[in-house]
């Protein structure tokens, strides 16, 4: 497991990486985290509509909901069910995944988004001024603005920094019923999750995969990463996130070509003679 | 399963992946300002240099303009508008945002204030200096836009960011020179002329290499909604800009009709751009599709796996 971006710059005073391991298997789609997130960090409504899309009517995450369980029925068999099931129910408590390697953090313009001692991604949301840079550079579009009758800045989860500098674990795992979301050291959490998803693809269910446990991936893997049961599409999840940074040197390269180009196409409209 | 085309790839109720960018007008308002004030500054230098003081006033009037307006569009968009000032608490290297803003805050310092001596007839050193800075700063103002852009997720900014650059640079060298067409007599405005043409024909090659870039999937976007609309609006208004420009620049109706022409194939082009982002980020297979073709390894099997692959999964929808 790699250290997180930044966290080396407290020294003695970095706390060992936490995070979460959501395993979907046992989800029971009951949303007991968005609630307990809600009432814990006074995240306010956010619009009370029916979606139409089975029982998710959060939609997304967003400024107003840090926890977002997903809801998918699919006409298949399940694996762990006996019988002639070809139902199955895929639920999943999505979360911000306080990357390695944080694209929004890369990119915030005013210092508001910073790496905290435990290795999470925090905004402060009273030096945020709204510039809306980190809702563009986040591949998993977890941020939004707290727009209209909102602060105007952005919010996301914050891994419940309050309790974790108090020992305690975060309001959603606190609540969870069925420990499908799991709070814990980082390393001890993709051990256990190792363990789980070779114990489920063994008892048969072979689609079992971790998404974002590996610290080659894109984002230099997760501090809150999965077991999924598909694709990572099916639960609205890029398949190959990649932090935006990792071609800063590109970007910066061709921004310093083009300036290059700019002054010798001035240069030229100068000793092109007049016509 | 692999998904190779939109209609059989899998989806969460068709939902985006990303989020849509929450900027609105004024920020492509803002890349059009401010490329036409970088690249102005840059041809008041030439015009410093080569000694073509006309050319060099109105050049200046022009960058002037466009850092006088920036600073508006920037803070209008901005969720908490009384907190602009928290973008000079850091610099940060992996933030264009934040390069950005350094870059324009010295960028208006120095252009206000050869426009001040200028104004006033006063101190023509300081002016000539102040020229000089803000033509040397203003390439980096043309451009680093276009990086602010690319460095996102946003599909259609992010994958071509090796052209944005350079396509905010030669749309910001169209409007700087069709700018100064329309305020320079004609036998003064040879330099601007020729910029105009020079930043219309690069504009237009590099908008092709762009889309080429971006392939059929995600290049769709610049043929469809308002992003394909602006997309043609701006071909076509930099095409016609660059043949009356060649054709009857020297005439002062010709001149000022070009120059109107690439201004608006300018400011099209940014709104293209935009609005091509927008649509990208709203459509979740625009995400995913280019990242199973890349590979990759966000997810990891057991190696004890004895399942045979097959999905028993169809698409959500």
């Amino acid at each position: 497991m790699k250290l997180a971006d930044g966290v080396e710059t407290y020294g003695p005073e970095a706390e060992r990486r936490v995070g979460f391991f959501t395993d979907t298997s046992v989800c029971i789609g009951c949303k007991a985290c968005e609630v307990a997130c809600k009432e814990w960090n006074l995240v306010p409504e956010d619009g009370l509509v029916w979606t139409g899309n089975s029982y998710d009517n959060t939609g997304e995450l967003s400024a107003n909901s840090w926890r977002h369980v997903a809801f998918i029925e699919q006409q298949a068999p399940d694996p762990l069910k006996r019988g002639n099931q070809d139902f199955r129910w895929l639920m999943e408590s999505d979360v911000c995944k306080h990357c390695t390697h944080a694209g929004c953090l890369d990119v915030c313009p005013t210092g508001a988004i910073f790496r905290t001692e435990f290795g999470t991604v925090v905004i402060q949301d009273d030096v945020c001024n709204g510039c809306g840079y980190c809702v563009t550079a986040c591949p998993f579009g977890v941020i939004t603005r707290r727009e209209l009758s909102g602060d105007g800045a952005a919010h996301k989860c914050t891994l419940c920094y309050d309790r974790l500098q108090d020992g305690m674990e975060p309001a959603c795992a606190k609540a969870c019923p069925t420990d499908s979301i799991q709070f814990g050291p980082l390393d001890e959490l993709i051990e256990r999750a190792r363990e789980r998803c070779g114990d489920l693809v063994e008892a048969g269910v072979s689609e079992a995969r971790l998404y974002l446990a590996d610290e080659n991936d894109g984002i230099g893997g997760a501090g809150a990463f999965f077991l999924l049961l598909d694709e990572p599409e099916v639960y609205g999840l890029p398949p190959q996130p990649i932090v935006p940074t990792k071609h800063l040197g590109t970007i910066w390269g061709a921004a310093a070509v083009a300036a290059g180009v700019l002054a010798v196409g001035v240069a030229a409209a100068f000793f092109g003679g007049d016509e | 399963m692999t998904a190779t085309s939109p209609t059989d790839a899998l989806s969460y109720y068709g939902r985006p992946i990303i989020k849509e960018p929450v900027w609105e007008k004024a920020i492509p308002l803002y890349f059009f300002t401010g490329g036409l004030a970088g690249a102005s500054d840059l041809l008041a230098l030439g015009a410093q240099l080569s000694g073509n003081p006309r050319l060099r006033t109105s050049a200046l009037a022009a960058a002037t303009a466009g850092v006088a307006i920036s600073p508006y569009f920037l803070i209008k968009d901005l969720g908490r508008p009384l907190r602009f000032l928290n973008m000079l608490r850091v610099f940060k290297v992996t933030s264009p945002m934040s390069v950005g803003t350094w870059i324009f805050s010295a960028e208006s310092t120095a252009t206000g204030i050869a426009a001040a001596c200028r104004l006033f007839g006063v101190m023509p050193r300081v002016r000539a200096t102040a020229q000089v800075v803000a033509g040397l700063i203003g390439p980096a103002q043309a451009t680093y836009t276009g990086a602010l852009v690319a460095q996102s997720v946003v599909p259609a900014w992010h994958e071509a960011r090796r052209e944005l650059p350079v396509l905010f640079a030669s749309s910001a060298a169209a409007s700087a020179g069709g700018a100064a067409a329309i305020l320079t007599p004609a036998e003064h405005a040879g330099p601007a002329r020729r910029l105009g043409l020079i930043g219309g024909v690069a504009e237009l090659a590099v908008s092709k290499l762009m889309e080429r870039r971006l392939g059929k999937l995600v290049g769709s976007v610049y043929h469809e909604g308002e992003a394909g609309k602006y997309s043609r609006l701006a071909t076509a208004s930099t095409l016609a800009g660059t043949t009356l420009m060649a054709r009857a620049g020297r005439h002062r109706t010709g001149a000022v009709a070009a120059g109107v022409l690439l201004l608006t194939g300018s400011l099209c082009k940014r709104f293209a751009v935009y609005h091509a982002g927008k649509q990208s980020a709203a459509n979740p297979h625009h995400t995913s599709i280019p990242q199973k073709e890349r590979g990759g390894r966000a997810v990891t099997q057991p190696s004890r796996r004895t399942g045979n692959g097959s999905s028993p999964s169809g698409p959500t929808r």
